[in-house]
């Protein structure tokens, strides 16, 4: 079996300095390349959490996470940064696009961060994700020019412009009617196959789990439940 | 264009009113500053200049005679003093005090030698022997004091430049022709041309033709100066073959007493600076220049503290935004530089607005008031030095005004300035 994009060794979060809140209590887990995958569980379960350690947000109280079969837990920020810049694409309930760039530059403003500056290669590579996200049209729009589900896929396009390991998407449909909600997420499958970049979807609606490979169940900081979906195709 | 620029500019396109409100800031502050610095350096030039229209930068003379005493203690062994006084040796204390002489000349030993000496001090450009004694002139009845200045042309000129502040006839000092005073001139009604008598305390006279008028803009000067060559003052003033002062002009006048100082040490003889005939002079000066830095200070101050606080709700207000571009890759470093910069630029863009204000602010006023012969009344001095130092400053403020607010931009916790902006 090839190493997982990410791999979770006993993984614990604690919060608080007086009093100790133990969010994440011993996580396991790792992520195949190319896997599809929802984490699910009630507010309060630790999600948000453990997406920001498998994004690289934030750190583990205790255990390892594993990026790529890189330790994460020695490196300092400025490679941490590299590093999620490399491996990882961000894709947010609120689409989080910055107001002063058009969709263009929103979508090629990581790889500009990344190399410096911007050059005729990178502006291709986002024209095209920016076609098959289906906004070729919308190119010099402002995000406050543009619908949400036309913000949720620019947000996806800059995603995934790096070319990234893994996306981890929290809530990615979660602000948007359910029309558009099934378009982004078809959206996000298709590049997934097309790709082979693996997705991690944090996500309350089961509708939208049921249609990921593999559902992971967190309650109280703990994995409860890890199996395949059952509407899984494939 | 790097990252940095790219995000720091559409920052600042995107957050029009802070920007406008910090641009505003820095600009009224490099404004005053020019402003003001103008006006008090083109004050003070021409409070400068006026003093040294008519005053030689340095005036070296023989050291005064000063009252003395000629002996005093136990009489020991063959004194000559003592025994010109009939004393014996083990005689009891006695005191011989030298009253300090009667003003009179006293010449220069060995002028030119000295002359030379002056010539090769560091700092000094030019050096006229003068002849300078009190006089009166006659002309028919009228009779006035005067200041008797004999000087050599070309070496004078040099040290005050009375051909360029003649009003009528022309400078010439060659045989028995006087230059003279405007006030002098009207006083006793004479022009070019004219014959004056000029009369010394013991007698001695002589006649001159009055061959130009000057105006020194000094009325002291106007109203007692007459200037003959040096023979004349020489033969005049019982002088003969000697000169009374040494007079200097120095390349930096602000470094004249250092250079009086050192002339003194290499002639010996007392060498005076115009910072120290004019001491009221410069500590007005100083007074003013020091409160005029005081009010930059405070201007400097507040522009800073107005931008920081700016630029710390800007900060705040794009937490979110700082949190994402952390998440997509990008460095503390990247995010410290980008708040930098924008400091930076609004240092820059507020210097380039503020210059244009304080430069036609300036000029305004300038022009507002004039002289009768058109000069203006407030000279102001807009320096290239002026703009070059409010640029540094305007730099150095919003570079340092942007410090903190980057710091905290650099510092955000990504997960956290992304849930909760």
């Amino acid at each position: 079996m090839a190493e997982p994009v990410v791999r979770l060794e006993g993984v614990t979060r604690d919060y608080g300095q007086d009093v100790v809140t133990r969010v994440l209590k011993g996580v396991d887990l790792g992520l195949e390349p190319g896997s599809f995958t929802a984490l699910v569980g009630p507010s309060g379960s630790g999600k948000s959490t453990l997406l920001n350690l498998i994004g690289l947000l934030d750190r583990a109280t205790s255990g390892r996470v594993l990026l790529d079969g890189v330790d994460t837990s020695g490196l300092d920020d400025t490679a941490l940064t590299r590093l999620r810049g490399r491996l990882l694409g961000f894709v947010f309930q609120f689409h989080h696009l910055l107001p002063a760039f058009t969709a263009l530059e929103n979508v090629m403003l990581p790889g500009i961060a990344r190399q410096g500056r911007a050059d005729a290669a990178l502006r291709r590579q986002a024209e095209s994700m920016l076609d098959r996200v289906g906004l070729a049209d919308r190119l010099h729009y402002r995000p406050g020019q543009l619908s949400g589900g036309q913000q949720q896929r620019v947000a996806i396009a800059r995603a995934l412009c790096q070319g990234p390991r893994l996306v981890l998407a929290d809530e990615p449909t979660g602000n948007l009617d359910t029309a558009t909600s099934d378009q982004v997420f078809e959206l996000m499958r298709r590049i997934n196959r097309e790709e082979h970049t693996a997705f991690l979807v944090v996500t309350h609606d089961l509708r939208i789990a049921s249609r990921c490979d593999r559902v992971v169940d967190l309650v109280d900081g703990r994995i409860v439940g890890d199996h395949a979906a059952p509407g899984a195709s494939s | 264009m790097t990252f940095e620029w790219l995000v720091a500019l559409r920052f600042l396109r995107e957050g029009r009113i802070q920007t406008l409100l910090i641009l505003l800031g820095v600009s009224t502050g490099v404004g005053v500053i020019i402003f003001l610095s103008a006006l008090i350096t083109g004050l003070q030039a021409s409070l400068i200049e006026k003093t040294l229209g008519s005053q030689a930068h340095l005036v070296v003379k023989p050291q005064e005679e000063m009252p003395r005493v000629l002996h005093e203690g136990r009489v020991v062994g063959t004194d000559p003093a003592a025994i010109a006084a009939g004393l014996q040796p083990g005689d009891d204390a006695l005191a011989v005090r030298l009253e300090k002489p009667a003003q009179r000349l006293r010449s220069i030993n060995q002028w030119p030698q000295v002359i030379r000496d002056i010539e090769q001090t560091p700092g000094v450009t030019a050096v006229s022997p003068l002849v300078a004694g009190s006089a009166f002139v006659t002309r028919g009845v009228a009779q006035r004091a005067i200041v008797l200045r004999g000087v050599e042309a070309d070496r004078f000129t040099r040290i005050i430049d009375v051909p360029a502040r003649i009003t009528a006839g022309r400078f010439g000092v060659t045989g028995t022709e006087a230059v003279i005073g405007s006030g002098l001139a009207a006083d006793i009604g004479v022009r070019p041309g004219d014959r004056i008598r000029i009369l010394t305390a013991d007698g001695r006279n002589d006649v001159f033709t009055v061959a130009g008028v000057f105006d020194l803009q000094n009325q002291g000067v106007n109203d007692s100066w007459v200037l003959v060559s040096l023979k004349s003052a020489q033969n005049l003033l019982d002088l003969a073959g000697g000169i009374s002062a040494v007079e200097a002009r120095v390349d930096r006048i602000f470094e004249a007493e250092a250079i009086a100082q050192d002339v003194a040490r290499r002639t010996g003889l007392a060498a005076d600076s115009w910072m120290k005939l004019n001491g009221q002079l410069l500590t007005g000066l100083r007074s003013q220049s020091s409160s005029s830095t005081m009010i930059q200070v405070f201007v400097v101050v507040a522009v800073a503290l107005g931008i920081a606080s700016v630029l710390v709700v800007w900060v705040v207000q794009k937490n979110r935004e700082i949190g994402i571009m952390r998440a997509f890759g990008t460095t503390r470093g990247q995010v410290l530089r980008i708040f930098l910069l924008q400091g930076l630029l609004l240092g820059l863009a507020g210097w380039v607005v503020g210059v244009g204000v304080g430069t036609v602010l300036s000029l305004v006023f300038a022009g507002l008031a004039t002289n009768p012969d058109g000069s203006p009344t407030f000279p102001v001095n807009l320096s290239s030095q002026l703009f070059l130092g409010t640029l540094t400053m305007a730099l150095a403020v919003g570079l340092l005004a942007a410090a903190a607010p980057a710091r905290r931009a650099a510092g955000l916790d990504p997960a956290e300035a992304i849930h909760h902006g």
